[in-house]
């Protein structure tokens, strides 16, 4: 890198030598990152059935992709159930956040507390707790259970995601639409929902990409006809890895990276 | 006072937060068209009491009737009040034009009408020009007037303004203080002001009232506040003044012979003295003590005394008098002139007192002067 600053005294040699190895560190560690992400990326244009051998540039994994049936309706599955249990994470995670921020309750803190611990609870117990319950509850297993399942770990994310920016929002917006003639619920519509909207979508965001990955809940949950693209993949390669499976992780990673940049975009249009 | 019926009154008003009393056993009428200043130090309860007028709070105990029309209980949005905010809470996400027509709209005042109102209101706060830009993109000042725009377009019967000038820069806010009292007359609006900027309360208002501890010290023109302060708080907070314990030794007739701490001995006129208390506050502004090097002609108290400090301000001079019984007062003499003998540290002069400049005062609840600004 160019020093932007021409008369930067030079360092002395030791601590130059600690400034290269931070860098070199730091390389190594993004190295250790992304080198697995590109080398699988690489391989999904490779013609051979083998991850290890390089024999020349095709599509056909990517066409091949498009053809399997079985994995299509499976990521058809899972696209129905994130965008379910997305809206719905989305409407209790914001109501949530709003009455949690907006009144006092007796047990506030209590209530904030249990909300949270399904973002930290190991999966496969809330897997079993909630096969029990929809067992006892005799519940047929299916869509409406895997949503169910998706939605309690997926709207504390909504919900933390909106309270950080109730936070920092200033209690007199309220006020003024109130004093203006809005009753309360117009000014959570016309006033407050506006300002955290962008909160709600990146935590919208968030819960879509949980639910659209998650694995070991989903397997203790799921009926027969309603597998997701997590259990249909996994099923695959326990056949055996396939430059098919790089293929559909490529295009994964396309469609990650665009959300992320996305959710960027309006973090920044909102903190302007 | 016209004899009409208030356009705000507050009868025995309350409100306790724990065991915290904010406000205490108010009892206020504010006039149709008045602009009235809430003014004390922070935690006084101005605030608490403009909110309990524009519905964020309800008070405990008393009764807030508005034009006419007893609110005490009724929410904010169905009271024909409007605020100016501290932080001015402009809507992020609404152009200044959709800032200024909320209420309008929250009203269902149609388009063609609500777009005249708006346009009416930006002439007259000066905002032409600025009425598609976004809040963010506007000063201090601009968003002030956007703000104070927002709450005039409804017509309400009075306009709250809860600090709206303390985030501006001194040139500003000078600007905008006689703004805000030209805008006040040219609406005929009543205005409730609140601050703790004493010179700001004298520069707008009708009418202050001085807020102490939850409680109100006393309510007057400014004249009145300045001239004639009824507690030592009210002498203090607005102004400066020589505040000073006073014994009350004997009565004669309209006048009485009082100790001052210290020891000086002087002749007051007793109408506002305490009735049954034997002591008292003396309250005498520096500009009123008279400094001469001769006896002061026309003062019902002269006496002899030595300068102990001078300090050139300009305009005027500041001084330390420290009379030969004991008592120091501060004064304040004009520099008329650069010819004019000057007063120097260690000079003996004549000190005088006129009875109309004297003002006896109620000592207040908590040392006054601990909480000015």
């Amino acid at each position: 890198m160019p020093a932007p600053i021409a008369k930067r005294p030079l360092l002395p040699t030791g601590l130059r030598l600690l400034n290269w190895s931070l860098g070199a560190w730091t390389a190594l560690v993004f190295l250790f990152l992304y080198l697995p992400i590109a080398v699988l990326v690489f391989y999904s244009f490779n013609t051979s059935k083998l991850n290890v051998v390089w024999e020349g540039f095709t599509f056909k994994w990517y066409a091949a992709l498009v053809e399997n049936t079985p994995l299509l309706s499976a990521l058809k599955n899972s696209l129905i159930i994130a965008a379910v249990a997305t809206v719905l994470s989305v409407l209790i995670g914001t109501v949530g956040a709003w009455l949690l921020h907006r009144y006092r309750y007796r047990f506030a803190r209590s209530i904030q507390t249990l909300v949270c611990i399904p973002m930290i609870m190991p999966e496969i117990v809330m897997g079993i707790s909630l096969l029990i319950l929809f067992t006892v509850s005799q519940l047929e297993l299916g869509f409406t259970t895997v949503i169910l399942s998706h939605v309690t770990f997926c709207f504390p994310f909504v919900l933390v995601a909106v309270q950080a920016r109730l936070h920092g929002l200033d209690p007199a917006l309220e006020e003024a639409a109130l004093d203006l003639g809005a009753t309360p619920l117009k000014a959570f519509l016309l006033v407050i929902m506006p300002c955290l909207l962008p909160a709600v979508i990146s935590g919208g965001l968030m819960a879509f990409t949980l639910s659209l990955d998650e694995y070991i809940i989903t397997v203790f949950t799921n009926g027969l006809e309603s597998r997701t693209l997590p259990q249909e993949v996994f099923g695959l390669a326990r056949k055996g890895l396939n430059p098919m499976l790089n293929a559909m992780s490529a295009v994964f990673i396309v469609t990650t990276i665009a959300f992320v940049l996305f959710s960027e975009y309006l973090r920044r249009l909102a903190a302007r | 006072m016209p004899d009409t019926e208030p356009m705000i009154d507050l009868r025995n008003v309350t409100k306790r937060f724990g065991a915290f009393t904010a406000v205490d056993d108010i009892t206020l009428q504010i006039q149709a068209g008045e602009f009235l200043t809430l003014l004390g130090p922070s935690g006084c309860g101005k605030t608490t009491l403009l909110r309990m007028l524009s519905g964020f709070e309800t008070p405990d105990v008393g009764s807030i009737h508005i034009a006419g029309e007893e609110v005490t209980h009724l929410a904010p949005y169905r009271r024909n009040v409007n605020q100016v905010f501290q932080s001015y809470a402009l809507f992020p996400h609404l152009s200044v034009r959709e800032n200024i027509g909320f209420g309008l709209r929250m009203q269902k005042v149609s388009d063609v009408e609500s777009r005249r109102r708006v346009a009416e209101v930006i002439d007259l706060v000066a905002l032409g020009g600025f009425e598609d830009r976004m809040p963010h993109q506007l000063s201090g000042g601009q968003r002030q007037r956007v703000a104070l725009a927002r709450a005039i377009v409804p017509r309400p019967a009075v306009l709250l303004l809860d600090e709206p000038l303390s985030a501006l820069d001194a040139k500003l806010r000078h600007q905008m203080q006689i703004e805000l009292k030209r805008l006040q007359k040219h609406l005929g609006m009543t205005f409730v002001f609140v601050t703790h900027d004493q010179e700001e309360a004298l520069t707008m208002s009708d009418r202050i009232a001085v807020f102490n501890q939850g409680r109100l010290e006393q309510l007057g023109t400014a004249t009145d506040i300045y001239h004639q302060p009824r507690t030592a708080f009210v002498a203090d907070f607005i102004g400066e003044a020589n505040l000073l314990e006073a014994e009350l030794l004997s009565r004669d007739g309209a006048t009485g012979l009082i100790r001052l701490d210290g020891g000086l001995e002087v002749r007051v006129p007793l109408s506002a003295w305490p009735l049954d208390e034997p002591r008292a506050i003396l309250s005498v502004r520096p500009e009123k003590v008279c400094i001469s090097s001769a006896p002061v002609e026309g003062a019902q108290n002269s006496f002899e005394a030595t300068i102990t400090e001078e300090i050139f301000q300009g305009a005027i001079d500041h001084l330390v008098v420290r009379t030969d019984a004991g008592t120091v007062f501060n004064a304040v003499v004009a520099n008329e002139s650069a010819m004019m003998q000057a007063f120097h540290e260690g000079d003996r002069v004549w000190c005088g007192l006129h009875y109309d400049d004297v003002v006896i005062v109620r000592a207040s609840p908590k040392p006054a002067g601990v909480a000015k600004p």
